[in-house]
């Protein structure tokens, strides 16, 4: 029985493995993406990054991803707590109306708000029969931070959901019987029972957010250039995959750290709960 | 005091979630072309929506593809899971690292890692191109909806089957298959899910001639807001609505056996 899983290794070898060292390799070299022989060992290709366009777009994605997940932290976990709390008749219903607007392609969601956000769209209509001046947001980094953080809300809600449902009531009361607080409690007990939540929700946000092109090119038009968009172009128009690839493995690079600075703040709460 | 505070809240993180969605709905119903007034009820883009030819050969595209690979996908998912699921312990693990790969992976880099290797091997990019790499971000899915009811399975049941004549193939298809057949259909469904929920996969496969819905909707909407496409999403949400409420509804009662 064993032997049926090694078609399944091969086909893998194949089309994950074997196209990811294939970028590593085109991020290395330079030439004519379809005649090997003029292909050259360089670095070039990564030294790139130091021109001035190359840092914006490297600092901008860091930047919009890193508030996108921060906002969605401070937003979503009361929502997860709320949810978590609520009488056990409501739990399940609360969380699918929360899911529900997940279930749209994110496609069809960023394009919702392009329609919303546009200049004679019904979010300036209301401003300016309120006698207010409108919003020119988009295109722009503030619709690329907004259409983040609606279609990223719901990764972060989910996880941290998951751990605080499971915190048991006794607890609580046990925290509360000692003599803490409302704010104590949370403090010295539920949040640090959570973190393996937020952690995973925080990693969960950020990926998509830093490699995202959908939402800065719906929304962000040609002023908000992401890594991401960087990526398609060398791809598709621009046709210079090395360049194309040293920014996907730049952008792998990049994912990779976060996760491990994330599972190392994951790790201590268990080291310190050992402790006491 | 407090659970008023904290319904305003959920109230005003359900409107933010929710005026998107209403909006795009209403809009699709709404005979002014505009996207800020209301100009009365009319079916005139979804007409529009059916008489388009684009639309119409782009949607027949998405299903096509999102059945074969997941025919495909979940026929290879399930016999490998069974494979992995008789590894041994080391083994196990790596394959299921190397499983784990394009789900942790974000899309657009196997979007250009897939397309990469497709030019560099001389398979143009097109329909073939793109039902390989849903197969490929696919399969791993299956894997994981099928793996925990193999564990679930009394491991004997199979060798008594062979311990009583069964040759192997008999022991999978009698014994086996019906065993798992829940998370074998929930990993289907799941496959099919994701490869018309798909787009930056297809994107980077799809060549010049191969256009599915997302991918003819995001040329549209870089073109600018059309009241069509408000036609079209609408279908398209209500079609995951129902798949997903049929997947929800499996699962619950998944659990009711268990419990």
């Amino acid at each position: 029985m064993r032997l049926l899983a090694w078609p399944y290794v091969g086909w893998m070898a194949v089309f994950v493995v074997v196209p990811l060292l294939l970028v590593l390799v085109y991020s290395f070299t330079s030439g004519d993406i379809h005649d090997v022989s003029t292909w050259q060992f360089t670095a070039d290709n990564f030294a790139r990054f130091n021109e001035p366009t190359y840092l914006k777009v490297m600092g901008d994605s860091f930047v919009l991803a890193t508030a996108s997940t921060s906002i969605c932290l401070l937003l979503g976990y009361p929502v997860a707590m709320i949810i978590a709390r609520a009488d056990i008749r409501y739990r399940n219903l609360l969380l699918m109306f929360f899911l529900v607007p997940m279930w749209m392609n994110f496609l069809l969601r960023t394009y919702a708000w392009m329609s919303l956000l546009s200049p004679n769209g019904l979010i300036n209509r209301g401003l300016q029969a309120l006698g207010l001046p409108i919003l020119e947001i988009m295109p722009g980094p503030w619709a690329v931070l907004l259409g983040m953080v609606y279609n990223f809300l719901p990764f972060m809600v989910l996880p941290i959901y998951t751990v605080l449902s499971k915190i048991e009531k006794p607890l609580l009361e046990a925290s509360s019987d000692l003599g803490a607080n409302k704010f104590l409690t949370f403090w010295k007990v539920i949040f640090p029972l959570s973190i393996p939540g937020v952690v995973s929700g925080i990693t969960m946000v950020f990926m998509p957010a830093v490699s995202t092109f959908v939402i800065s090119s719906l929304l962000g038009g040609s002023k908000t250039l992401l890594i991401g968009d960087v990526i398609e172009q060398q791809f598709t128009y621009e046709r210079n995959w090395h360049f194309g690839s040293s920014l996907s493995i730049i952008l792998m690079i990049i994912i990779l750290l976060s996760m491990a600075v994330m599972s190392r703040i994951d790790r201590k709460p268990a080291e310190g709960g050992r402790a006491v | 005091m407090m659970k008023f505070l904290k319904r305003a809240y959920l109230g005003i993180i359900f409107l933010f979630l929710y005026t998107p969605i209403v909006v795009l709905i209403a809009f699709s119903f709404n005979s002014s072309k505009s996207r800020g007034q209301w100009g009365g009820f009319t079916l005139k883009w979804y007409l529009d929506m059916l008489g388009d030819r684009q639309i119409r050969e782009a949607l027949v595209f998405t299903i096509v593809i999102a059945v074969l690979s997941t025919v495909l996908s979940t026929v290879f998912g399930t016999v490998a899971a069974i494979g992995v699921h008789n590894l041994g312990r080391v083994s196990k693990t790596a394959v299921l690292n190397l499983n784990n790969l394009p789900v942790l992976n974000p899309d657009i880099i196997t979007g250009v890692a897939l397309m990469t290797l497709f030019i560099s091997t001389g398979l143009p990019l097109g329909p073939v191109a793109m039902l390989i790499a849903h197969i490929v971000f696919s399969t791993p899915y299956v894997i994981l909806a099928v793996l925990p009811k193999l564990r679930q399975m009394n491991r004997y049941t199979a060798e008594a089957a062979m311990d009583l004549g069964a040759t192997p193939a008999m022991a999978l298809r009698k014994v086996i298959l019906p065993e798992i057949s829940p998370g074998i259909i929930s990993g289907a469904l799941m496959a099919f899910t994701m490869s018309i929920d798909d787009f930056v996969i297809s994107f980077f496969t799809a060549g010049t001639d191969a256009t599915n819905l997302s991918i003819l909707i995001y040329s549209m909407a870089k073109r600018g807001v059309k009241p069509s496409i408000n036609a079209l999403s609408t279908v398209m949400f209500a079609v995951v609505v129902i798949l997903l409420l049929i997947i929800n509804k499996r699962s619950d009662k998944g659990e009711e056996l268990l419990l």
